[in-house]
């Protein structure tokens, strides 16, 4: 079966999110859809799937032209999809998950779970997806989960399979066994459509590819070309993907964490006695993959977290049981994971958002009072300063990009007298340039003599930054290493297996 | 000024909506326009002049009635608009209250509750203590605000330090201010002698606020001192350090605890100044107006003022406005029954359709494009993320 979209054209407001886009995709083939965040690969997905509708343009499905208004009808048509952000209930069983929407029920509304576990099992040993339909979804690891997703969309006999973003909460093994089971999925004659930003894979699996700049299709490329070339196009420019930094000049430690444990409100464990040092003039890197402790430790760097033992000093000074005021002022950045959750106040101006930690101080404010003039005239500068793309200081946050965000973010938190600077997942979902820009700025802090400690899933952004790397695991930090070490090394690393156990077993 | 034009452009369509289709239930709803119905001409006809002497009557009593100038001067005709702001200054008080909780991401249902302890504090003091003229009316009106700055800062402490969502223990502490006012109404301290029903002493002429037009009129200066303190909000949200932690708050309690600022703080400080608030008016309506604490003193402001805060999109201005429009329809409303025997159950229905298409802008904006038009949804729902 063959999907084709012929020049799809979606509009939000002024903005256009999908410009006349022509894309086909045939039996057996593997087509991935190469773009930055925000480059439109998403609506035009949801397009397909029957979230969204174009305004104009045409999907046909086998040379058939379809309208799709829903996902009811997406699925009709033989389309499923696996979306970033699983569509999974937690505490249902996996089979009660995939027949969720389509139950069958019996004598007396009684749910019918056996034939839907047959089907399971089999498409699970057809791909060897080993797959358990009794387990609860939530005991599962984020792979399993993903596989879930997949076999729903096979279940209900997708002939079409659409990947969103199908890798970025994956472990590199993970990884590995997903693009596995897809080329198995190609033998067995889908299609498939695999969107995602990120090279390596990208030219790992597909067969074709397709470029998406700003809502336009910019090019195809075959998978032999080579990544800068892609990079290239994905951006628009020459990219260089390695940030140039110097040997680290090594100062006095700056963080020094000692068998810290954090639990939950239940008195479950999220963090298991962990130890760890930053020194002036380094950065370390805290690996693994998202959901194994990491938001958890780095909450507790500026008192964010309750049900918190151990130690955390910063320049010899205890911060636990501190307010996050007085972590502030003890001189810690912090850049939150979420920079829309807990970084903005999407509602605030960019100025206000400047100052939402130091709205207290001169000039800003005296007695009390508040001075919105002295908060625009600096937020001028650093605007400036960090390169923040806004008409004006007093547009709202929600009207930047997700780079610019970020930069405000940065900006406010940078522009303190700070020694550690604590940084979670700092350049997700941006786009290449911003990448760069943060990457830049982060060794900046580093060579003046800053700790930086780092919270990374993304392996590329870790080597780039990291003087030493740390790996956690289920809450606990499983190794320190060097920078030196192999991707496939740090990937094993990432999924618990512990290297020195087994040397020495 | 533009800004203020465009915030005010969905509230003035959603009340003419609201008038528009209240016209269509007062035509609807009467028997003699009902009789008329087999013959379209005259059932148009007595359908308009039904209506429209309806809304004439409702216009008569509450901003300026012609028939009340007889022999007077015409100033006389502004009788009704006199009642229409007495009644407009404390509800605006109880609008500010909900809007500054509004502000924090706190729904404030109880400035009725709150109403309540200001009024008794008030009342108290105004009938109890013999205190010089000017004095007596500053003591009197603290009292009412420390009581219901207390009795609202309680709701605030239980949020913050339990989690206890305050629409909930808003909702609560309303029944027991109403039952606690009946109770003490009938202690001996609050009965008035010589009398067995709920009644207070009245207070003492020390203790009245100063009428501005003559005795004639009710107007007072309640009015002006609403209109300062609604001044005083806006000051306080936009050129305090306080107020830009209550907004941060309120627009995004996770990124503002990020930032350093104490969430707990906030939502009490918040609850303690929108009590105050209710009080303030409770107090200006007893000694501004009915100089007697009853069982029915609170009305419904308290419950009006949920209203008023939300077609006033919780900015002082909008308030302001609101209160003054819906003392008016609550002051016309009574005329417009006595004039024309609408039932003045009329105004109930108007008033919730103002609210039904300014809760609801889609309604309005699906058939009307307006440009840059700002959703008045967001503040309707802010209140709830507790």
């Amino acid at each position: 079966m063959s999907l084709e979209l012929r020049a799809i054209t979606k509009r939000f407001g002024g903005l256009v999110a999908n410009d006349a886009i022509d894309f086909a995709v045939a039996d057996g083939e593997i087509h991935a859809i190469l773009g930055e965040n925000g480059a439109g690969k998403s609506t035009l997905m949801n397009i397909v799937y029957g979230l969204l509708q174009q305004d104009s343009g045409t999907i046909s499905v086998d040379g058939k032209e379809l309208t799709i208004n829903s996902p009811l009808d997406s699925l009709a048509a033989g389309i499923g999809m696996v979306h970033q952000h699983f569509m999974l209930i937690p505490v249902f069983t996996v089979a009660e998950n995939i027949v969720l929407g389509h139950e069958k029920t019996g004598f007396f509304g009684k749910l019918d779970l056996a034939t839907a576990r047959e089907e399971i099992l089999r498409i699970s040993q057809e791909f060897n997806f080993d797959v358990n339909p009794d387990a609860i979804v939530e005991e599962l690891p984020v792979g399993i989960q993903q596989r879930v997703e997949i076999i729903r969309a096979l279940i209900y006999d997708a002939k079409v399979l659409i990947l969103d973003e199908p890798t970025a909460v994956l472990t590199p093994q993970e990884t590995d066994e997903l693009l596995n089971n897809l080329k198995k999925l190609r033998e067995s004659g889908r299609a498939i459509v695999f969107i995602s930003h990120k090279l390596r894979e990208v030219k790992a699996i597909a067969d074709k590819i397709t470029i998406i700049r700003r809502g336009k299709v910019v090019g195809t490329a075959s998978p032999s070309a080579e990544q800068s070339e892609l990079a290239s196009m994905m951006v628009g420019r020459e990219v260089d993907l390695k940030v140039d930094k110097e040997a680290a000049k090594l100062g006095s430690e700056v963080l020094n964490v000692q068998n810290l444990t954090i639990q939950d409100h239940t008195g479950r464990t999220l963090v298991n006695n962990i130890s760890f040092q930053v020194k002036a003039g380094e950065v370390l890197a805290i690996a693994g993959v998202q959901g194994n402790g990491q938001s958890e430790v780095a909450e507790a760097m500026l008192g964010l977290r309750e049900h918190v033992a151990g130690s955390v000093k910063v320049d010899g000074q205890e911060i636990i049981g501190k307010s996050v005021v007085d972590c502030l002022d003890l001189g810690i950045a912090y850049v939150p994971e979420s920079r829309e959750l807990d970084g903005l106040i999407s509602s605030f101006t960019i100025a206000e958002n400047l100052v939402l930690d130091t709205h207290m101080s001169a000039p800003y404010s005296k007695f009390g009072r508040y001075f919105p003039d002295a908060v625009k005239k600096v937020a001028q500068e650093r605007v400036a300063e960090f390169d923040i793309r806004a008409q004006s200081v007093t547009d709202t946050a929600s009207s930047l990009s997700g780079g610019n965000k970020q930069k405000v973010v940065l900006a406010r938190e940078l522009s303190r007298p700070v020694k550690l600077v604590v940084v979670s997942q700092p350049t997700r979902g941006l786009d290449v340039g911003s990448i760069e820009f943060v990457h830049e700025r982060l060794v900046a802090e580093r060579n003046d003599g800053k700790a930086v400690l780092l919270f990374s899933t993304e392996l590329d952004e870790v080597y780039a930054l990291a003087d030493r790397i740390a790996i956690m695991f289920k809450g606990e930090i499983i190794a320190i290493v060097e920078p030196s070490i192999s991707r496939e090394e740090l990937g094993l690393y990432m999924a618990g297996v512990s290297l020195h156990a087994e040397v020495s077993a | 000024m533009k800004l203020i034009a465009k915030k005010a452009i969905l509230p003035l369509i959603a009340f003419g909506l609201a008038l528009f289709v209240g016209g269509l239930v007062i035509g609807f709803t009467d028997s003699r326009v009902l009789s008329k119905i087999g013959s379209p001409i005259s059932f148009l006809k007595i359908f308009a002049s039904t209506v429209g002497n309806a809304y004439l009557a409702l216009f008569q009593g509450a901003i300026y009635d012609p028939n009340l100038v007889e022999g007077h001067s015409f100033l006389t005709g502004f009788y009704p608009l006199s009642q229409t702001v007495v009644n407009a200054a404390p509800l605006m008080l109880c609008g500010l209250s909900v809007a500054i909780a509004f502000k924090a991401g706190l729904f404030n249902i109880g400035a009725q509750g709150q109403f309540i302890f200001g009024a008794i504090g008030a009342s108290y003091v105004g009938f109890h203590y013999e205190l010089p003229i000017f004095l007596h009316v500053v003591v009197a009106i603290t009292a009412a605000i420390i009581l219901s700055a207390l009795w609202g800062g309680f709701v605030g402490l239980l949020k913050a330090k339990t989690g206890a969502h305050e629409v909930i223990v808003t909702i609560m502490l309303n029944y027991i201010a109403a039952n606690f006012l009946l109770w003490i109404l009938g202690t001996s301290t609050f009965l008035r002698p010589g009398r067995l029903d709920p009644l207070a002493p009245p207070v003492k002429d020390t203790a009245r606020l100063p009428r501005l037009f003559g005795d004639n009129y009710s107007v007072n200066v309640g009015i002006f001192i609403s209109i300062v303190v609604a001044f005083l909000f806006w000051l306080l949200l936009n050129r305090s350090t306080w107020g830009f932690k209550t907004r941060a708050v309120g627009a995004n309690s996770s990124a503002a605890r990020t930032a350093g600022i104490s969430v707990q703080r906030i939502t009490i400080g918040t609850m303690l100044i929108a009590g105050g608030l209710s009080g303030l008016a409770g107090a200006i309506h007893v000694l501004g107006f009915q100089y007697e604490l009853t069982s029915d003193t609170a009305g419904s402001f308290g419950f009006d003022a949920i209203t008023v805060a939300l077609l006033g999109r919780g900015g002082p201005v909008g308030v302001v406005l609101a209160s003054l429009l819906f003392a008016g329809l609550r002051v016309g409303g009574t005329t417009m029954q006595a004039n024309v025997q609408v039932p003045v159950e009329i105004v109930l229905v108007i008033q919730a359709l103002v609210v039904l298409f300014i809760a609801a802008p889609g309604l309005i904006t699906r058939y009307i494009k307006i440009k840059n038009l700002e959703s008045g949804q967001e503040m309707a729902s802010k209140g709830w993320n507790g």
